[in-house]
This record gives structure tokens, sequence and C-alpha cells, in this order.
């Protein structure tokens, strides 16, 4: 148990800093320096940029120099916008992202849980065919299309909620609906199929031949059981959820983490893309990691495949 | 057999006679016969496939965006680049089919181009998955032991890495064309592929018909590509059409940073995140890009989760 959880945390740290590197030496790579586009700049002050930047020096310098930055949350000034620390940015602006993904990631598995038990329960019903039609259509349906049709509909032409804006609980709703709609999809389906297999269980029927309450049976036996395959799925709808919120907070015009990242991209703030790149890329891979966890927590069954390939 | 089961409803004790009891013997001619055609793997699941109305239904479908995507900017007598400033956002008439966008350039011809392009990029890219994957997990699966751990170590922690970060940040840097976007998906999308072979392989490398090849002096390569490969092609398949579909949405999203393909080429993606801006005004503009990128989505996942249960019967749930 232990060595598993370590080795699992090994990797995250070689991978954290395989990403550190390629973002330092894909930068890197980019001719030319941030500089070279102010042209009225006299040379003495351009140098004077280089060196206050630390661009003058040698790059595995830099290099050394960016990782001890790094490893004390520095990511140094944004490029583009003056006298902003990247670090600064981040909080700032993480803030409203953590927000809403988290309220995204909770009702993802609240509903789509809901659902793949419900179409499971009822199993080639009424309900089946329509969960598993909106699931289809969940992953098909790329997130910035469901959004624009949510706000077209609810907030341009019914008058339900505001079109832009991040304020009250009531703004929540449409980002919200639209960055769950594909993990509530995939949800439903891993959990229905899984549901499936374990109602048809020996050990149900067992349950069920000594006479137990079937509510009990079903929270007791169904769905702790039947939940399991979501939990791997933790991890990567983490994923979907922070790339999703890019898109869906400029289209809702919430000034969150993802905001940021966009316009650093299209400003070509180099500061700022490796700042957030790297920001994300430790959520990600934490998230990850605490997937890996859980899921030994839960399913003791793990551990003993992962003793026998080690 | 037959006349035994004839029999058996009317024999009651009352009139059974001697005559019953008489010895049939076996016909061993007639047992031998095969009574129909017999079936290979691949027509067996191509049965199989044929009678999931809704595989089909995404095969159609598959066909037809491919179809579209070649013949339908031809039938048009306008061209995706050319710009009408004087008939600029116009909505769909009987010239403009679809409309036109912010530019006066016909929808039609663009929808359909951008089909063509985000189906090459979606194509290429799991083409390409397939290759490494097929090259690295046959690899990993057939030789297992050191190499197996170093390999797969490897691939861990590539995997582990963001992949949308590492697009993001090789398309920063490379100006994005069709090349460097391909490039930029398939630099982790492999990974997965080559588990999937990897597992297959090393399912498959303890069979008695690898023994018997082996025996009979087959050298790794040729286990490897004429007998191991081959027999591991269903789930390379159904992987590499679910992955089709992934691609194209990675390219979507892409195109939504402005790190898809460039003015004036146009895919499904960018022509979508192109129409946000005013799309409550000009909705077609977005909604038949949108209507196709869905469509083309749909189409593939069903026809691959069709594709799984056809090649792979065990896996149905």
């Amino acid at each position: 148990m232990v060595r598993y959880i370590t080795s699992k945390f090994l990797y995250m740290l070689v991978s954290l800093l395989i990403l550190i590197t390629a973002t330092f030496f894909l930068m890197k790579a980019i001719p030319g320096n941030p500089f070279m586009s102010e042209k009225q700049v006299p040379p003495q002050i351009r140098e004077r940029l280089m060196e206050q930047y630390g661009l003058d020096k040698p790059v595995i310098v830099q290099y050394g120099q960016y990782l001890k930055n790094i490893a004390q949350g520095d990511f140094g000034i944004s490029m583009k916008m003056q006298n902003k620390e990247v670090t600064g940015l981040i909080t700032d602006t993480f803030g409203a992202s953590l927000k809403l993904g988290l309220v995204a990631i909770v009702v993802s598995l609240v509903v789509g849980v809901l659902l793949g038990l419900l179409a499971a329960l009822y199993h080639r019903r009424l309900i089946d065919n329509v969960a598993m039609v909106l699931a289809v259509l969940g992953i098909a349906v790329p997130s910035f299309v469901v959004a624009s049709m949510l706000q077209f509909v609810f907030a341009q032409k019914a008058g339900i909620f505001n079109v832009m804006g991040f304020n009250g609980p009531l703004d929540y709703v449409l980002p919200v609906a639209a960055l769950a709609a594909q993990p509530i999809a995939f949800i439903a389906r891993l959990t229905r199929s899984s549901m499936l297999e374990v109602l048809h269980a020996d050990y149900i029927k067992t349950a069920r031949a000594k006479g137990l309450n079937w509510m009990t049976i079903l929270f007791r036996h169904v769905v702790r059981n039947g939940i399991l395959p979501v939990i791997t799925y933790l991890g990567p709808m983490t994923a979907n959820i922070i790339t999703g919120s890019v898109v869906i907070e400029q289209i809702f015009g919430i000034g969150g983490l993802g905001k940021v990242f966009v316009s650093s991209i299209s400003n070509r703030d180099y500061t700022l893309i490796m700042g957030v790149t790297i920001f994300y890329g430790v959520i990600l891979m934490l998230a990850r990691f605490l997937t890996d966890i859980a899921y030994v927590f839960v399913d003791p069954r793990i551990k003993l495949t992962n003793r026998k390939e080690g | 057999m037959s006349v035994k089961n004839e029999l058996i409803p009317q024999a009651s004790a009352a009139n059974l006679t001697p005559e019953d009891f008489r010895q049939i013997g076996v016909d061993e001619k007639q047992s031998e016969v095969i009574q129909r055609e017999s079936l290979s793997a691949w027509r067996d699941s191509w049965e199989r496939l044929r009678s999931n109305k809704l595989a089909m239904a995404g095969l159609i479908v598959m066909a037809l965006v491919v179809i579209m995507a070649f013949i339908g900017p031809m039938i048009s007598k306008f061209d995706y680049q050319t710009n009408d400033l004087m008939n600029t956002n116009k909505p769909p008439n009987s010239v403009h089919w679809f409309g036109t966008d912010d530019l006066g350039r016909d929808m039609f011809v663009r929808t359909w181009m951008g089909a063509r392009i985000s189906l090459v990029v979606g194509l290429a890219a799991a083409l390409i998955d397939v290759m490494i994957g097929v090259i690295y997990g046959g690899i990993m699966g057939y030789f297992g032991g050191r190499v197996d751990e170093i390999m797969n170590k490897f691939a861990e922690i590539l995997y582990s890495i963001p992949y949308l970060l590492v697009t993001i940040l090789l398309l920063v840097v490379f100006e994005p064309s069709l090349g460097t976007i391909i490039l930029a998906l398939t630099i982790t999308g492999w990974i997965n592929m080559s588990w999937i072979v990897r597992g297959e392989i090393m399912q498959l490398k303890n069979r008695e018909y690898v023994l018997a090849s082996r025996s009979m002096g087959a050298g790794s390569g040729r286990l490897l590509f004429r007998h191991l490969l081959p027999n591991a092609m269903g789930p390379i398949i159904v992987t590499l059409t679910l992955s089709v579909p992934n691609a194209i949405f990675s390219e979507a999203f892409l195109s939504y940073l402005g790190l898809g393909v460039q003015e004036p080429v146009a895919s499904l993606g960018s022509m979508i995140s192109s129409s946000l801006s005013g799309w409550m005004l000009y909705p077609w503009r977005m909604l038949f890009p949108a209507l196709l990128i869905s469509l083309t989505m749909l189409a593939f996942n069903i026809f691959g989760d069709g594709l799984r249960d056809a090649l792979d019967p065990k896996l149905k749930k």
C-alpha cells in the first residue's frame, strides 16, 4: 500500500518535472525574445530589460533559476500586462474557476449516478432509453455548443437567467449545466453498465433471499459496488471540467482562470501561458494521483493485481 | 435426431409397439455434412454488426458525412474563401443554402469544407496513433519483462502529463497548421492504443498456435505481424473508431483557443468558435457546423460501440 502510493507519487513528480522542463524549453525555442517587438526602445533599455528578466544568462542558468522560482511559487511577471505577477493573476482568478468547477463536479456526480442508477433499475424501459439518448447526446455535443444553446434559450429568449456575469447563485445554473453535460453523460453510462452487472450478481440474489429490505439492498450493496468505476473517472472528469471551463468562462463572461488562459494565448503572453499551464498541470496530476489512491481504498482488489505486476 | 424428436410427443405408454424400439443407427456420412456455409470470424462479426440497427444507422451517417465532405463543396457554385461583402450574414436562402458568414462566404461550402478538414484531422490523428501504438504496444506485450517494464514506465509518465496542455504548448510555439495540429494531437494520443495492444498481445502470446508457429521456426517479426497482431485487430479497430471523434473534439477545442486551422481554411470547430460572438443575431452560422459536428460525433460513437459488441460479443452487457 505504502509502496503503491509512493510509486504513484514519484511518477507524478517526474511527470511534473517533464512538463515544467517542456514548457521552459518550448518557450525558449520561440525565435526572438519578448522585447523584439518594442522597436522604439533604445538598446540600453532593451539590455536593461533583458537583464531584469535574466534573459542575458546561459539557458542552463535560466532553467535552474526557473525551477527554483517555481518551487517557491513564483512564476515571474506577465510580459504583456505591466507589473502584474503571474502568481498573483492566478490566485486572483482561480477562486471563481474553483467554485464553478467544484459545483460542476458535484452536480455531475449526483445527476450522473442517479441517472445511471435509474436507467439500470428500469433496464430497457422508457427511463432507460431516455437516459441513454441523453447520455449519447451529452457525449456528442461539444460543451461550447451546449453553452451557447442554453444561453440563447434560457437567458436570451426566456430571460430566466442573466446572459453574462457571475454574481448571484442563479448565475451558476447555466455555466454549470454546460460544464456538467458531458461528465453527466459519461458517468450515467458508466454507472448504468456497472449497476446492471451488480444487479445480476449472486450476492444481490442472496441478499434478497435473506429477505432484506429492497432499499437496504440498493444502498448497501448495489450502489456501493456499482459506483466503483465512477471513481476511476474522477481524474479524467477533473481534466474535462477544467478544459471545459476555459471555454465556458469566456462564453458566460466569468472572470476566472480559464479566461486569463485564453487571453494569454491570444496575446502570446509567454510567462503567463507557462504559469497557467504548470498550474493546471499540478491540479490535473494531483486529481489523478488522488483518484489512484481513492481507488485502492475503495476496492482492495486493486492492491493484489498491482503487487503481482510490480 | 429428427426422427426421435418427432416421435416423443406422440409416444404414450398405450400405443408403443416393439417397432418403436428398433435400432436406427447413426449415418456417419450424414453427420459429416456441413449444414450451412461456414463463416469466418470477420463474416460472423459483420453479420452481428448488420443486425444492430443503431450501429448501421451510425455507419450510414458516417458514410454520408464523408461523401458530402468530399462532393459538398463541388455541387455549389461558390468556393469557400471568396468574400462577398455585399452579402454578409445572410440567412439561408435559395442562393446560399446555409446562408453566409460575416465576410459573405457561402456557409454551405464552408460547412462541408470544414467537415472535410475536421475528418482529415480526426482520421489522420487516429491513424498515426494506431501506427505508433501498435508498434510500441506490440513490442511491450511481445517481449515483456524488462523491456516492457521500462517502456511501460515511460508511457505512464508521458500519459500523466495532461494531454491538452502539451498540445496547446506545442501549438503556441509552432504555428498552427494542419500538420502541426495533427502532430500535436498525436503526441500523447498513441499511449492508450499502445496499452490496448499490449494487453491483447500478452494474452495471445501464450496460445497454442503461437507455440506451434514458433516450434516451426517462425521469428519474432513473423509471430508478431502474422499471428499476434491480426488476432488483436478487433480491439484496435474499435479504439481507432472511438478515437476519431476525440481528435475532432480536441481540434474544435483548439480552434476555440485560436490554435486550430487558420483562416481562410475552416474546420467545423473554428466555424463554431468564430460564430460565437454574434450567434444570437445570426444563429445559422453556428447551427449548421454545430449540427454537423454533433452528428458526426454521434455517428462515430454509436458505430464504435456497435463495432465493439460485434467484434467481441463477450463484452456485451
